[in-house]
């Protein structure tokens, strides 16, 4: 029952995602399990133009609502967020977003590797990495940095993926601590969450 | 992996600050932090061959300023936004004033102003507002000033503008030439382009409506509270502040002095002295 030899330290969860994610990022927020201690960052690629309706769209099926954050906004245990259109979302040591419109990165705004390299610069070990299905590039430099700051790195199984561009990308970069499929991502949560109870 | 620790950094934005007066020294660490290192990937300097360069050659202090600023925005950025700014905001301030004045606080390279110029121009009271279009980069003002764009941006900028709802055609406020968008010069009439510092500047003048979207979310949380004071200050009782969708001023000190307009938009508007 210890499949993934986890431990109760981890402060954060952050999930990179781009084409064909939607689907594995819903079943895993659908099964969640009740009072996840974690927050949980999601930076999904998404159209520039369009604000609202994502938001509402994960949330649907979703255990725990998904919000927006404001630029500033403190980062809470238990809450799941996701980067809003148009703006690269980071996480600033003393644990709280800031939002930026800096150049696009890998073409994409809010871009992955933003997300995922500030996220492994401010929880460092503490955290966890997921890179999901995704057209691009983006996302595999991010992993690499929670890596080499001793962070732990998921990404979902290519062969499971609609496109598998992305989680080959980071496998190619950096060590992947783990190759799951969304079913399994989903067993790793639970069993993250009971070393919290 | 290029990293940059904090130390590196507050020795860089000490130096501007001390040899060239710019003060980066509360500006947010996670977006700072990018710009340097992306300047540093771009020179192809060490943090060291920066501070030098910046001690030894001052010219260069432009050069870095413009790297460091962020000046990527599009025009009608936020459709919605500029539809409320059409059918609520402007109305209102017209109510009472047939002529009113307008502050861009950091328009960088000026797609914001030429947008509200459009919009102006589109409701028939283009001459009855004055313009304050303000930055910290005297080069990124030259360019707001010229009201040239390269024309590859148009496509995005002409999308926005139809999802704002404009009541024109949105090709025929420029020109293209050379692979440059040139705006017609009639539209920035009304507009003074100055350098200013939000940072250490003084207030200059009173104001009906500030717009300063996506400026703030480059400072931390002490230096926001000491510009949302400037902005209380720089406007009119009644006036609005607009600032970004993302943006939130609730933990300022000042706060309490504004009432959310539209919450969705972030415009404020200030309701005590």
């Amino acid at each position: 029952m210890n499949k993934f030899n986890l431990n109760n330290s981890y402060k954060a969860v952050v999930i990179g995602g781009s084409a064909g994610s939607f689907q594995g990022v819903v079943k895993i927020l659908s099964q969640l399990p009740k009072g996840f201690p974690l927050p949980i960052i999601m930076c999904l690629h998404r159209l520039k133009h369009v604000r609202n309706g994502f938001v509402e769209a994960l949330s649907i099926k979703s255990v725990v609502q998904v919000t927006e954050p404001n630029d500033k906004e403190p980062i809470k245990k238990g809450s799941v967020y996701l980067a809003p259109s148009n703006y690269h979302l980071s996480v600033e040591l003393g644990n709280y977003f800031a939002l930026s419109t800096e150049e696009m990165v890998n073409n994409s705004r809010p871009a992955i590797d933003i997300t995922l390299s500030s996220c492994a610069y401010v929880y460092k070990e503490k955290l966890i990495g997921i890179l999901l299905s995704g057209a691009n590039r983006d996302g595999a430099l991010g992993m690499k940095h929670i890596h080499e700051r001793g962070g732990t790195t998921i990404v979902q199984e290519p062969s499971e993926c609609m496109i598998d561009t992305m989680p080959r990308a980071a496998l190619g970069v950096t060590k992947i601590d783990h190759t799951l499929r969304t079913d399994q991502i989903v067993e790793f949560f639970k069993e993250l969450d009971k070393k919290y109870r | 992996m290029l990293d940059i620790d904090i130390a590196d950094l507050k020795k860089i934005s000490e130096l501007i600050y001390q040899k060239y007066n710019y003060d980066f020294r509360n500006y947010a660490m996670s977006s700072f932090k990018r710009r340097v290192l992306r300047i540093l990937e771009l020179k192809k300097m060490t943090v060291d061959g920066l501070l030098r360069k910046l001690t030894d050659t001052p010219n260069f202090v432009n050069e870095f300023l413009d790297e460091l600023t962020v000046n990527v925005t599009e025009m009608f950025r936020d459709p919605s936004f500029w539809r409320i700014m059409r059918e609520e905001i402007l109305p209102a301030i017209m109510l009472n004033h047939k002529q009113f004045k307008i502050w861009h606080a950091g328009c960088s390279s000026g797609e914001e102003v030429m947008s509200m110029c459009i919009m102006l121009k589109e409701m028939g009271i283009l001459h009855d507002v004055t313009i304050i279009a303000t930055d910290l980069d005297v080069n990124i003002l030259e360019k707001a000033k010229s009201g040239s764009y390269p024309a590859k941006n148009m496509e995005l900028n002409e999308k926005n503008y139809i999802r704002f709802q404009g009541t024109g055609n949105f090709k025929d406020y420029y020109r293209e030439e050379n692979g440059n968008a040139i705006f017609h010069k009639e539209l920035l009439a009304n507009v003074s382009f100055r350098r200013h510092d939000l940072v250490l500047g003084d207030i200059f003048n009173k104001f009906d409506l500030i717009l300063c979207r996506n400026v703030m979310i480059y400072f931390n949380q002490t230096l926001q509270n000491e510009v949302l004071k400037k902005f209380h200050e720089s406007l009119f009782k009644y006036g609005y502040l607009a600032i970004g969708s993302k943006e939130s001023l609730i933990w300022c000190d000042y706060a309490n002095r504004f009432i959310v307009v539209n919450n969705e938009e972030k415009i404020y508007k200030k309701i005590k002295d």
